[in-house]
C-alpha cells in the first residue's frame, strides 16, 4: 500500500477514533494499550505487511499476532479500515454474538490469525507459524506484538529461546514498551526491565524506535528484513493512552470507562 | 497372549504416517527416548522439534504449526501434557479447534517408580472438561496404532493417553477404530464391565475367573472418553443386572463419570473402580502400585459378585 507518512499518521488517528467509538460511554475498554499501538499497527497493516483483505487466508500472506490480545480494539480498527469486514461491525464490538470479541478470535473475525489474550502464549504460536512457513519454504513473515507487562509471563522467554534456537529469522516482534501494567507503573510494580539486554542475551537482534514516529517504525521494519539468521525484536517506546491527552500515562485507562464529557473530548482531539 | 508396548507402537506408527504425509510434524519436550518420538526424529529431523523441557511453549508452538497447515503431535508424560500445558491447550488450541494432537505418555500410575509428581490420575478429567477436545485411551498396541492413524486424519484437537508398559493384545485386528465408539470385548449376560486402558485386560481375566463360578460377564472397552456414543453404552448395558466401571484414573471426571452420566435414571446398580480422590506414589512395580489402589482383577471380580448378591 503506497501511503505517505502524513497519510499513515492520519490513519493512526483514525484508528484511535475507532478505538474511542468502540469503547463508547460507560463501558470498560482497553483504551491505553490499544492507543499506544496505533502507529505500530498502522505501519504494519498499511505499510509493511503483505495481506489481502479480499482473501484473508491467502497462503502467502504475512501473519500478525497480537499476543497482548487485550489491545484487540486497535487491531479491529485496522482490519475494518483495511476492509476485512464492514466498518459497521466495530459498533457491535463485544455485543452478544458479535464478530468482534473482547479478545481476538480467529473463528469469528476475518483477518485474525490466532486466539490470543491469555498472555505469553501468542509469541509461542507465532514461532510455530514461522517454523511451519519455513518448512514450506514460504517467504511470508510473522509479526507479533507483545507488551512490556506481558514479559512477566515465563512463556515469553521460553518462546524467545525457541526462536533463537531455531534461528527463526522470519519472525519480527514489536514490544509495546508503554511502561504501565494494569495496576501501575511497571518499574514500581513488577519490573520486567532491562528489555534490550534481555532480548540480546536470548539471541535476538534488537532495535529501538519511538513507537509514535511512523517513519522511524516503517524504516526499522524495512531494516530488520535485512537481518538474517536470528529473530528480531523492535522495542517501541510508547505512551499508554497516546493521543487522548487526559488518558496518556494514566493507569486507570488500562481498561477504563469514558464519561460523556471524556468521550466528546477524545473525539474532538482526534478529528 | 501377544504383548506390545503402546509407546513403541505409537512411535513406529508416527514414523509410518510421517512417510505418508509430509505435513505431519512431531514435537518433544526432552523425553523422546521414553515417548518413542525418537523413531520419527531419526528419519525426519527437519520435521521434528525438540522444544526442551518446556511443555507450555511446546504446546502453543504446536498450535502455531497447526495454523501453518501442519499436523503436530506433541509428546510428553501425561501429567505434564495435560497439566502443565492446560491453559495453552484451552486458550490457543481448543477455543479455535486447532488440529493439534497431544499425546500423554507414561499415563496413570504406569510410571510407578517416579511417584505422584509423574503419575497422572486426573489428566482425562482435565481434558474432558475442555470444549472441542477429544479424549482417547487405547486398550493395547493394536488400538494405539489404529487410533494414531485415525487421529492423524481427524481435524481438531485430540488428547491420547498412553500406558508405559507392554499390554496384551485385545483389540481385534480386523476391527476398525472409530472415534466415539465403544467395543465389545467379551460377551456376557449377568453384569457389564466398562473399562479402558490396562484395566480391560484385568476385566477380561476377572470374567474368565467368574465364568468358572457360573457368572457371565460382558466386557466393554470404552476407549473414547469424549465423545462417547451413548447408544453404544446403552446397548452394551442392556439386559444386565449391574454395571462395573474400571479405570486407572480418578473416579472424578473419567470413565465412571462418562458411564454414570449416560446411564443416569436407568436404575441399574453400579460399582465404580478407580483411584479415589488422591495422588499416586512410588512403588517397586506397576502391579504392586495398581493393587494398592484397588486396580486388580480380584477387585473387579468381587465387585461383580457384590452386584449379584
Amino acid at each position: 500500500m503506497n501511503m505517505t507518512i502524513a497519510e499513515l499518521e492520519k490513519k493512526a488517528r483514525i484508528l484511535r477514533l475507532h478505538i474511542i467509538k468502540m469503547i463508547g460511554i460507560g463501558q470498560k475498554g482497553h483504551l491505553g494499550g490499544s492507543c499506544s499501538l496505533a502507529e505500530v499497527v498502522t505501519a504494519l497493516y498499511f505499510y509493511k505487511m503483505n495481506i489481502d483483505p479480499q482473501n484473508p487466508s491467502w497462503e502467502d500472506r504475512d501473519r500478525f499476532l497480537l499476543s497482548k490480545g487485550h489491545a484487540a480494539l486497535v487491531q479491529y480498527a485496522a482490519l475494518a479500515e483495511m476492509g476485512f469486514f464492514p466498518r459497521k461491525e466495530i459498533k457491535k464490538v463485544k455485543c452478544l454474538g458479535a464478530m468482534l470479541q473482547g479478545h481476538p478470535d480467529m473463528l469469528t473475525t476475518p483477518g485474525i490469525e490466532a486466539n490470543t489474550g491469555s498472555l505469553g502464549q501468542g509469541l509461542s504460536m507465532a514461532c510455530g507459524i514461522a517454523a511451519g512457513l519455513r518448512l514450506d519454504n514460504k517467504k511470508s513473515k510473522v509479526y507479533c506484538i507483545v507488551g512490556d507487562g506481558e514479559l512477566a509471563e515465563g512463556q515469553i522467554w521460553e518462546a524467545a529461546m525457541t526462536a533463537s534456537c531455531y534461528k527463526l529469522d522470519n519472525i519480527v516482534v514489536v514490544l509495546d514498551k508503554n511502561g504501565l501494567q494494569a495496576t501501575g507503573i511497571i518499574t514500581d510494580r513488577y519490573d520486567t526491565n532491562p528489555h534490550a539486554e534481555k532480548w540480546k542475551a536470548f539471541g535476538w537482534h534488537v532495535s529501538e524506535v519511538d513507537g509514535h514516529d511512523i517513519k522511524e517504525i516503517c524504516d526499522t521494519l524495512d531494516m530488520v528484513d535485512k537481518i538474517t539468521g536470528r529473530p528480531k525484536i523492535i522495542i517501541a517506546h510508547t505512551v499508554k493512552g497516546k493521543g487522548i491527552t487526559f488518558a496518556e500515562n494514566i493507569v486507570a485507562f488500562h481498561n477504563g470507562e469514558l464519561t460523556p464529557e471524556q468521550f466528546e473530548r477524545a473525539c474532538n482531539e482526534l478529528t | 497372549m501377544n504383548m506390545q508396548n503402546p509407546r513403541q507402537v505409537y512411535g513406529e506408527t508416527l514414523l509410518k504416517l510421517g512417510r505418508e504425509n509430509k505435513n505431519l510434524v512431531v514435537l518433544e519436550a526432552d523425553l523422546s527416548k521414553s515417548t518413542m518420538s525418537c523413531l520419527f526424529e531419526e528419519e525426519f529431523p527437519e520435521r521434528f522439534f525438540e522444544m526442551g523441557i518446556g511443555e507450555a511453549n511446546m504446546t502453543s508452538f504446536a498450535g502455531g504449526l497447526a495454523l501453518a497447515g501442519k499436523i503436530p503431535f506433541t509428546n510428553s508424560f501425561a501429567v505434564f501434557a495435560a497439566g502443565r500445558a492446560y491453559d495453552q491447550i484451552r486458550q490457543g488450541i481448543s477455543i479455535p479447534g486447532l488440529n493439534v494432537k497431544i499425546v500423554g505418555s507414561s499415563a496413570g500410575l504406569s510410571d510407578f517408580g517416579d511417584g505422584s509428581t509423574h503419575q497422572s490420575v486426573e489428566d482425562v478429567a482435565i481434558m474432558r472438561a475442555i470444549p472441542n477436545m477429544t479424549v482417547l485411551v487405547p486398550v493395547d498396541g493394536i488400538e494405539t496404532r489404529k487410533m494414531t492413524i485415525k487421529i492423524s486424519a481427524y481435524k481438531g484437537p485430540v488428547y491420547m493417553r498412553l500406558n508405559r508398559h507392554d499390554l496384551p493384545d485385545i483389540f481385534p485386528e480386523n476391527q476398525e477404530f472409530e472415534i466415539g465408539r465403544s467395543y465389545l470385548i467379551r460377551e456376557g449376560k449377568d453384569i457389564a464391565v466398562f473399562a479402558n486402558g490396562i484395566m480391560v485386560s484385568k476385566a477380561v481375566r476377572a470374567s474368565e475367573k467368574l465364568e468358572k463360578e457360573g457368572v457371565s460377564v460382558r466386557v466393554v472397552n470404552v476407549s473414547s472418553l469424549k465423545p462417547t456414543d451413548e447408544n453404544d453404552i446403552k446397548k452394551f448395558s442392556s439386559g444386565v443386572k449391574g454395571i462395573v466401571t474400571v479405570e486407572e484414573h480418578s473416579l472424578i471426571g473419567g470413565l465412571a463419570s462418562v458411564i454414570t452420566y449416560i446411564l443416569r435414571g436407568s436404575g441399574v446398580p453400579f460399582m465404580t473402580i478407580g483411584i479415589e480422590d488422591r495422588f499416586g506414589q512410588s512403588a517397586h512395580s506397576y502391579d504392586e502400585l495398581l493393587a494398592a489402589y484397588g486396580l486388580t482383577e480380584d477387585n473387579i471380580a468381587s465387585s461383580v459378585r457384590k452386584l449379584l448378591c
